[in-house]
């Protein structure tokens, strides 16, 4: 009688750095000798925080439009920003304001982009990266093609794409990991795994043990990592794009964290989760959680924290005042940006346009 | 000059543009070793290397993202989708980000993409092989819409849509990509995008038609020439953004209208030329605007396609009634 045998087997590794206080599990990389990194990366992630804060309260004051806060995320996402080079590509969702900060994004930015003015896309030091994306997974095909470009030039660079967990039901994710396995590209993909998409949790969107195995379909590398723990996201992601640079092929990454926040201003997260849950996943946040490392490790002080929270409120402030004094743009800037030279019917559109210009902010 | 259909000379304007110009790549479903399924690419991995023609996964919304990420990255992607019935799945790439990234980024990205795909029915396809779905894609500002009508004006017109610093969906009308063969000039010359073609002159009623619709227009005009008719026939050519200039000194001219398209009636592209003709030059006219479209059904399978999408008979009648009717 024949049987059945194993034609193929397949694991998903998972890092952790730090425990849970910030405590070393292990040796650490050899980069984490760089204090003056570590600090640098400390310091980006509670101006992400702070930056957040202030946008919540701004929409909460009718002064923003809808806002997805980033609490709770800053580890992923500033680790992975410390992981890539510059002349690397960012494609993110809409919530990654630690690698826009850390890409050299300013504040006034994304108060821009998220105030309803698409100015606050135009990323002056990192010109080459995508704005947010808002149709969920569509960022990834095109994440594959910039890798593609990038190979078919034979280039030292890669592409860094951050997609959401819900993100991984979209068959774009699919087609885009599919495509980067058959290609070997130079892609690197970030899920950021916050349980949460608005009120549908994780285990209601896939019934898969993780979601880096969904790679392992692409025949991709594969790996989960703990995303509150700022020196494992740096470590795992810097191995992934040092490893695309060269031309090693694609990796999945899947950073588990948690949504702390509500999905944006506009939604009310004590409707579909318990407050338990929320509880217990602040006790694992990320800032305290590295400030703890970094003080046990003689890199951070009381006074070092008082002077970073001055200097970041102080930051946001006059981001928001530079923000509100921004007066917006003229109707013009709706056509003069749809092809490279306004097309003859659109003359027309534009006089009208100004000439019903609504007047206000 | 060597006497071309109109797939060669797509061929031809690839391989002219290709050879011109390093950062033009070919990509797509069986475009490499292949050749592409009605042979449009064919030659051109041989010629050009495998990494400048990428045969894809069968993934259209991946085609269509893949080209935008090229783009931006500064190379110039020529892209083919296999039949416009399978563009579905790449509208959010289109629609969402193809249309809007220059505008989205306030001119920092750009999209210079070209998106090929076949066009219309008439050549015996399976089902969803046979759509003339060009409305869809004129709806959406930031896009341009080319469609041409003969070997000539398909090479001049891909040079143009390759040249073009924002996204051009090139529709081919399958049943001329073999049809009849012309002499065509390799020398690089694009046509302009955006302008109409005047194919046949005349003084009594305007058509404006494209495509595969040209011919029988065309056969249409010379039937009622024999009358006394004299019927002036336009190709759009650029379907998106259209070139009313064109349209409305022929309307002014002649007095009346005839729009002929394969695409279903409703909500077609015609509604919008008779719209603005009817804003612009409702006094010039002298019989009312009539339109002959393919029916508000869904394409047909084979036998009946040709049911379906208007022939000569339909465009005559339309033509004797536009000249009877008096407003």
């Amino acid at each position: 009688m024949s049987e059945y045998r194993i034609v193929a087997h397949f694991d998903i590794a998972y890092r952790a750095c730090l425990d849970a206080d910030g405590t070393a599990l292990g040796e650490l990389p050899a980069w984490v000798a760089d204090g003056e990194l570590l600090r640098r990366m400390y310091r980006m992630m509670v101006r992400a925080r702070t930056f957040d804060t202030k946008a919540v309260n701004l929409q909460r004051t009718g002064k923003l439009g809808t806002y997805p806060s980033c609490l709770g995320h800053e580890a992923t996402h500033v680790g992975v920003g410390a992981a890539m080079h510059a002349d690397d590509v960012l494609f993110t969702v809409y919530r990654e304001v630690g690698t826009k900060f850390w890409r050299g994004v300013d504040m006034l930015d994304i108060l821009l982009y998220w105030g309803g003015d698409e100015r606050g896309t135009l990323y002056v030091r990192s010109p080459q990266d995508f704005p947010f994306c808002v149709p969920i997974g569509s960022q990834m095909p095109q994440a594959a093609g910039a890798a593609l470009a990038i190979q078919i030039r034979d280039q030292r660079r890669c592409v860094v794409a951050f997609i959401g967990d819900g993100g991984t039901s979209q068959g774009a994710f699919y087609e885009a990991i599919n495509f980067a396995g058959v290609k070997s590209l130079p892609l690197v993909c970030v899920i950021v795994n916050n349980r949460w998409a608005i009120s549908v949790p994780v285990t209601a969107q896939t019934a898969a043990a993780t979601l880096a195995q969904k790679a392992i379909a692409a025949g991709i590398a594969a790996v989960q990592v703990d995303g509150n723990d700022l020196i494992a996201v740096r470590e795992v992601v810097g191995e992934a794009v040092e490893r695309a640079r060269s031309g090693a092929g694609p990796t999945v990454i899947e950073a588990l964290t948690y949504r702390l926040s509500d999905h944006t201003t506009s939604d009310d997260a004590t409707r579909y989760r318990s407050a338990g849950e929320v509880l217990a996943a602040r006790q694992l946040e990320p800032i305290a959680r590295t400030r703890h490392f970094l003080q046990a490790r003689a890199l951070w002080d009381e006074a070092d924290e008082q002077a970073l929270r001055a200097a970041c409120s102080e930051e946001v402030e006059a981001a928001v005042r530079q923000y509100l004094a921004t007066p917006k743009q003229s109707t013009d800037a709706m056509f003069d940006y749809l092809y490279a030279q306004l097309t003859p019917a659109l003359h027309a559109q534009r006089e009208e346009a100004r000439r019903y210009a609504a007047p206000g902010h | 000059m060597a006497k071309m259909t109109m797939v060669e000379a797509i061929n031809m304007a690839h391989a002219w543009e290709m050879a011109s110009d390093p950062s033009v790549v070919v990509l797509g479903e069986d475009v490499g070793t292949n050749g592409g399924v009605f042979r449009a690419t064919v030659g051109l991995q041989q010629r050009f290397g495998k990494a400048r023609v990428q045969d894809t996964p069968l993934a259209e919304g991946l085609i269509a993202g893949t080209a935008i990420g090229m783009a931006a990255q500064g190379l110039k992607p020529v892209a083919e989708i296999q039949f416009m019935g399978f563009i579905y799945p790449a509208l959010d790439q289109i629609a969402s980000h193809m249309a809007r990234l220059r505008n989205r980024s306030r001119g920092r990205l750009t999209c210079p993409v070209v998106l090929r795909m076949p066009h219309g029915g008439g050549i015996h396809a399976p089902e969803h092989h046979s759509e003339s779905l060009e409305a869809l894609l004129c709806h959406h500002p930031g896009l341009r819409v080319v469609c041409p009508s003969s070997p000539a004006r398909a090479y001049g017109l891909l040079l143009a849509a390759i040249r073009d610093p924002d996204p051009v969906i090139f529709l081919e009308p399958v049943r001329l990509y073999r049809f009849a063969r012309q002499e065509v000039t390799d020398d690089g010359e694009a046509l302009a995008i955006g302008c109409c073609f005047v194919l046949r002159e005349g003084s009594d009623l305007t058509i404006v038609t494209w495509g595969a619709m040209t011919v029988d227009s065309l056969k249409a005009a010379e039937q009622l020439a024999v009358e006394g008719v004299s019927c002036e026939v336009i190709d759009a050519g650029t379907l998106a953004p259209l070139d009313f200039d064109t349209i409305l000194d022929s309307v002014v001219k002649t007095g009346r209208l005839l729009i002929v398209h394969e695409a279903p009636r409703t909500c077609g592209l015609g509604a919008e030329i008779a719209a603005t003709v009817g804003e612009q030059a409702l006094y010039d006219l002298l019989s009312p605007i009539r339109r002959v479209a393919g029916y508000d059904t869904i394409m047909p399978l084979y036998r009946l396609e040709h049911d379906y999408i208007p022939g000569v008979a339909r465009i005559v009648d339309a033509i004797r009634a536009t000249i009877a009717d008096q407003l």
